[in-house]
């Protein structure tokens, strides 16, 4: 298995008064997908940033190690979930910008767009492209940096149902191929069990690891309605209900 | 209760101005054919206000001896070169204020501090400093002009998405990299903004700036005309630089156009 180990040792973070995450101990194994779930402001993407090097933690430490491939212009590669398009950029240039001088920056440029499916929207502006096709270029950006680890900041949250059905599928295979450690915030658990081969459940703030599920089963053959993923989707539903129902006593049982 | 029957009314039109270029045309000659009118019907005293036909005349006059290209040649090289090297410094400072802490609470203080002042105050300032020759003229142009660019350049900045900076970091880019390719290219529509007003800036001190101790330039020829009373040619020369703002102002306008296609 390729890409990068991280490992999280007490991890915390703290916007001034604010503590967002809270002692947070996480291994993200080489080549495995890591989904990072949990209800809104529990400090998924925070937690995302700092694995990302993006956020300084107020505490503990991220420790990344594994062997960087020769080809690899940058280990710890994002996906936004807005995209992060330079509008002024045609497609093949959004990509090309982030290769600098790479001397087979044309050949991957063609490569990651076939295998996006974008080869014939190279010269396109952002502008002219659908959601679900900026999103693509947005992976295909990553790719072509050929990354060792890939963080994905809930990638397919701005999309509408259909497009984010389809893109999951894309998403599976692609990772599935290039086998890189994949860190995957999402909101959506129907995402987190198709696309999760170790689920984390962070608590409501201040986010702590709530609950660690492991599924063992190949991406491939994974598929919407599976009886066993609904059940582990239904039993991480229970687990982030009963939190923030525990939450919300806590919050009536302390007086004003 | 009322009842509704028929075709729903169409409630979203207007709110989306469009250019149109025989508009503009047409409404100036429309100005200007007004005015001959009038001043043919004896309406408007030429003493006053003399008649298109007289100013077409005189400026027919000055193009033809090629006093007109004199000037307007003297004048142009002042203003190309005073926007020039004051959009540039502005630039380069609006980008440090922008970008960098060191840059930004002092520039910002600068800026509000000397912004204010009347350009044309500090024009015998400069002829001390620079003497009386093109010096002077070039840095009172440069210096009005530098202002509102850092202003419109440190604004474009700001406004550049902060994602798209923190996408070019994600991807270790170098600053530079991201000043040439995120930053400068996301300001780049504040900044033409800003050329629209610095290029008028810098005519209005052209002329006031040729008005103080130049011999050659439309506006020493202004100036000259109207210390002579000599209307015909007061006007030909306002014409001239009511033309010269017609001209920047379409430049700025295909530029935008060329570099701002991805809109």
């Amino acid at each position: 298995m390729t890409g990068l180990r991280l490992t999280l040792d007490g991890v915390c973070h703290a916007y001034r008064d604010l503590t967002v995450l809270d002692g947070i101990d996480l291994t993200a194994e080489p080549g495995e997908v890591t989904v990072l779930v949990g209800p809104s402001g529990c400090g998924k993407s925070t937690l995302l940033g700092i694995m990302g090097g993006m956020l300084k933690q107020s505490a503990g430490s991220v420790v990344v190690e594994g062997d960087i491939a020769a080809d690899c212009l940058n280990p710890l590669t994002y996906v936004f979930q807005d995209f992060s398009l330079l509008p002024w950029r045609s497609v093949a240039g959004n990509i090309e910008l982030v290769l600098g001088r790479c001397p087979d920056r044309v050949a991957r440029i063609a490569e990651v767009l076939a295998l996006t499916g974008l080869t014939e929207f190279a010269g396109a502006w952002p502008r002219q492209l659908s959601g679900g096709m900026r999103q693509r270029v947005g992976i295909a950006r990553a790719l072509a940096v050929r990354p060792a680890c890939l963080l994905m900041d809930e990638p397919l949250s701005a999309l509408d149902a259909q497009t984010r059905d389809l893109l999951l599928d894309e998403f599976s295979s692609i990772i599935a191929r290039a086998g890189t450690t994949t860190i995957y915030v999402t909101h959506n658990l129907s995402e987190a069990v198709r696309l999760g081969q170790q689920i984390v459940v962070l608590s409501r703030r201040p986010g702590r690891v709530r609950e660690i599920v492991r599924i063992d089963r190949p991406l491939a053959g994974r598929r919407a309605r599976d009886p066993d993923l609904l059940a582990i989707e239904e039993r991480l539903w229970r687990t982030i209900r009963d939190d923030a129902a525990a939450a919300e006593r806590e919050r009536i049982d302390v007086p004003a | 209760m009322s009842r509704l029957n028929g075709p729903v009314r169409f409630r979203g039109s207007g709110f989306a101005p469009r250019d149109n270029a025989w508009a503009s045309a047409g409404t100036l000659l429309g100005l200007v054919a007004l005015w001959q009118i009038g001043a043919s019907a004896g309406l408007i005293k030429s003493l006053f206000l003399p008649p298109p036909a007289a100013i077409c005349a005189a400026l027919w006059h000055l193009a033809v001896s090629g006093e007109l290209w004199r000037h307007v040649s003297a004048s142009l090289i002042r203003l190309g070169w005073g926007w020039l090297s004051g959009s540039l410094f502005g630039i380069g400072m609006g980008l440090a204020v922008g970008l960098w802490s060191a840059f930004r609470s002092p520039g910002m203080a600068v800026v509000a501090a000397l912004f204010p002042i009347p350009k044309i105050a500090l024009v015998p300032l400069f002829i001390i400093w620079f003497g009386i020759g093109e010096g002077s003229k070039i840095a009172t142009l440069a210096f009005g002009v530098f202002f509102p660019t850092v202003i419109a350049t440190a604004g474009g900045v700001d406004n550049v998405p902060r994602g798209l900076i923190r996408m070019g970091q994600s991807f270790g880019l170098s600053t530079w990299t991201i000043v040439r390719t995120i930053v400068l290219p996301g300001s780049l529509p504040a900044i033409l903004s800003g050329f629209r007003v610095t290029s008028s800036i810098a005519i209005v001190l052209l002329v006031a700036a040729e008005m103080i101790g130049a011999e050659q330039g439309i506006g020493a020829f202004v100036l000259s005309a109207g210390n002579l009373y000599d209307t015909d040619n007061l006007l030909a020369g306002i014409v001239v630089l009511s033309l010269l703002g017609l001209i920047v102002a379409w430049t700025i306008g295909r530029l935008e156009r060329a570099l701002l296609e991805w809109r």
